[in-house]
């Protein structure tokens, strides 16, 4: 998994609430077997009518966010389904952090599977970095993880919370499936017990 | 011993490890595969050279891209990419040797049905499947959870989950339901009560006289739609119904086993002095036949309502509302019975069971539809077999609905079962979202017998009113 550590880039501000994940990724982009290449159809219906004409409205075919490495969004971003090609195809598309209030559990957990930070924070604060997002590509925010920290393109510093195993996952691009088989041996005594506990399962 | 809920007995039951920030591996009893989250986590295995830990504990099944049509078992009426994906879950599931439901078998189906019908899903368990609504299986105070592939891939590789602990939620649905009100009904109504975010970082146990008095089928219904609540899961503790349900299922443990899987399961509730983190009460009573009228699970009014206006609502929600108002093409003020329909869909993990079909059915024998299309998809196909048996498929059918092979179907509409831009369904699935149902296609959710009631007036209809 790529590592994530500080970022300095353009935020692109989503300000809708309930982000889901089939406006993220609509269905007809599951049909795929692999997981790269879905970023041209990060956010489908939104982005382009149906004969594939941009929509000169949504922000990222805007030229001031088509660069974009952030979203700032509004709350509950990510519900919906379980997808995983949600973030995969915001990764594809080259947006590493995604700002909100709030976030849906399992596209919170996706994002960490795949180098991408999610980052909640309070109301007010999400209105400040909302703010700065609509200034354009010359305001530029920094992400740094280690810290903890979001830098408005003004200085403002934002601390955010993030859970430490998830952090030091994404800080050293760890492989959870490697970190997990090196307790191989507590998986193989929880399996003896419960053969004895729960025989029918 | 300190107090527990349930959530926490099946927790505890299942810790294979857990670090000193609390971070644990959570064992898990069954995971179901379905062919659109899980190539890429077959592929990791391989890329990695890994096998699937536990075989026996893996079942796969394709269901959301498979067409409902006949002759399905042929891959050249697939469209490309279903066959390319159904091919792919045929190899995986041959060369890894898990349990495996192709689409020529009866048993195939969607996978949230399948794995109870089968027996796969008891109480006490921990179930997880790429896929969201696996909180379905909760309905058996089995702890189940939606993953995303790259969790697919660790419990395959692992046969665990690295996870925290989440917050207890208890929902309690107090005294009867009126009439014409369902387990659908009630689902709806406590995520319009809580909005699609209020259950974020909790597991949800629903409890109360509404929910004992349902069924097993309506019990899934309830716990199918935690998820739209943003729960991670949805919890019914078991009980003599739950039992009944599961014994004599191909897979459930027989004899001996049986009784002392029993008698452990019978300790599967929460003690009466337990913590909980939320509780939120709903007089049975008060819940109405509802519908959803904008494109968020939590726009849920009673049928006897009108279509809002944006500013009824507050902060972010005004301009959401909108946003709602003009996708779905309504405008404020407008009685919800008289919003005019073109398509009914009735299926889904949701409401794609065989009471599900019966309670269709019941309003619709005898009459016709005065809908532009009507279908009916079955949740697998033992359902199916069952409803043809019963004499349901024949009501459907006189009446005009189309009578589908089982799988999601337009429920996600990945498949061909899609709405064409504009084409406003009454829907008995789980999402309104944009686009959901197809391009610009408009979703109203609703229960089977309200989804039924509709198909005969061409309209969103009180199905009270036909009873």
């Amino acid at each position: 998994m790529d590592k994530f550590d500080t970022l300095t880039g353009i935020a692109a501000p989503m300000p809708l609430v309930n982000i889901d994940t089939d406006m993220i990724i609509p269905k007809q982009f599951l049909k795929t077997i692999k997981r790269s290449g879905l970023g041209v159809n990060l956010f489908d219906e939104m982005r382009f009518d149906r004969q594939g004409n941009e929509n000169p409205d949504f922000v990222l075919n805007q030229d001031a966010y088509r660069k974009a490495e952030i979203l700032v969004a509004g709350e509950n971003f990510g519900c919906g389904s379980s997808r995983e090609h949600a973030p995969w195809a915001i990764k594809d598309f080259g947006i590493r952090c995604v700002i909100s209030t709030s976030f849906a559990d399992i596209f919170y957990n996706n994002c960490f599977k795949n180098g991408i930070l999610p980052i909640t924070l309070p109301a007010e604060a999400v209105d400040v970095l909302m703010k700065d997002a609509e200034k354009g590509a010359n305001a530029r925010m920094t992400i740094d993880l280690e810290a903890q920290t979001v830098t408005t393109s003004d200085g403002e510093v934002f601390n955010f919370e993030v859970d430490s195993f998830k952090k030091h996952c994404l800080l050293e691009g760890l492989d959870d499936i490697g970190l997990t088989m090196a307790k191989a041996d507590s998986i193989k005594t929880f399996e003896a017990e419960a053969a004895q506990a729960r025989p029918w399962v | 011993m300190s107090p527990k809920t349930l959530y926490d007995k099946i927790w505890d039951a299942h810790v294979a490890h857990e670090a000193e920030d609390g971070t644990c591996l959570l064992y898990i009893d069954r995971h179901l595969v379905h062919e659109v989250t899980s190539p890429q986590a077959f592929e990791g295995l391989r890329m990695a050279n890994r096998p699937v830990h536990a075989p026996d504990k893996t079942i796969a099944v394709p269901d959301h891209n498979v067409p409902t049509t006949p002759g399905r078992d042929d891959p050249k009426n697939m469209t490309e990419d279903s066959a390319i994906q159904v091919a792919a879950l045929d190899k995986n599931a041959k060369d890894f040797g898990i349990h495996y439901y192709p689409v020529s078998d009866i048993r195939q189906g969607i996978v949230h049905i399948v794995g109870p019908e089968q027996g796969w899903t008891l109480p006490g368990m921990t179930v997880v499947c790429g896929d969201s609504h696996t909180a379905t299986h909760g309905a058996f105070g089995a702890l189940a959870h939606g993953i995303g592939t790259s969790e697919v891939e660790h419990v395959l590789a692992t046969q665990t989950l690295i996870q925290k602990k989440s917050k207890n939620m208890k929902v309690e649905i107090t005294g009867k339901l009126a009439p014409g009100v369902t387990a659908k009904d009630i689902t709806l109504s406590v995520i319009g009560k809580t909005g699609t975010a209020g259950g974020t970082g909790y597991v949800i146990e629903y409890c109360g006289e509404a929910i004992r008095d349902l069924s097993m089928e309506g019990r899934m219904t309830v716990c199918n739609m935690a998820i739209e609540g943003g729960a991670r899961a949805g919890l019914i503790a078991p009980d003599e119904k739950t039992f009944a349900y599961c014994k004599g299922r191909p897979h459930a443990p027989k004899g001996a086993q049986w009784e002392a899987a029993e008698a452990w399961w019978k300790t599967l509730y929460s003690d009466d002095d337990a913590h909980w983190d939320e509780i939120i009460t709903i007089k049975g009573e008060d819940i109405a036949p509802v519908v959803t009228w904008g494109t968020s699970p939590e726009d849920v009014l009673p049928i006897t309502a009108n279509v809002p206006a944006a500013d009824d609502f507050e902060g972010g929600k005004v301009g959401a509302a909108q946003r709602s108002l003009d996708y779905m093409g309504l405008t404020p003020g407008t009685p919800l019975t008289d919003i005019e329909i073109d398509t009914v869909f009735i299926g889904s993990c949701t409401n794609g069971r065989i009471e599900d079909l019966r309670a269709a059915a019941e309003i619709l024998k005898g009459k016709k539809i005065a809908v532009k299309r009507a279908m009916i998809v079955p949740g697998s196909g033992l359902v199916r077999a069952q409803a043809e048996e019963e004499g349901l498929a024949d009501i459907f059918k006189e009446a005009g609905f189309e009578w589908r092979l089982a799988g999601c179907s337009m429920c996600l509409a990945m498949n061909p079962d899609q709405l064409s831009e504009g084409e406003r369904c009454v829907s008995t699935s789980n999402r309104n979202f944009e686009g959901r149902q197809g391009y610009k296609g408009r979703t109203h959710l609703v229960s089977p017998g309200m989804a039924a009631a509709a198909a005969i007036t061409g309209r969103l209809t009180d199905v009270r009113e036909l009873m």
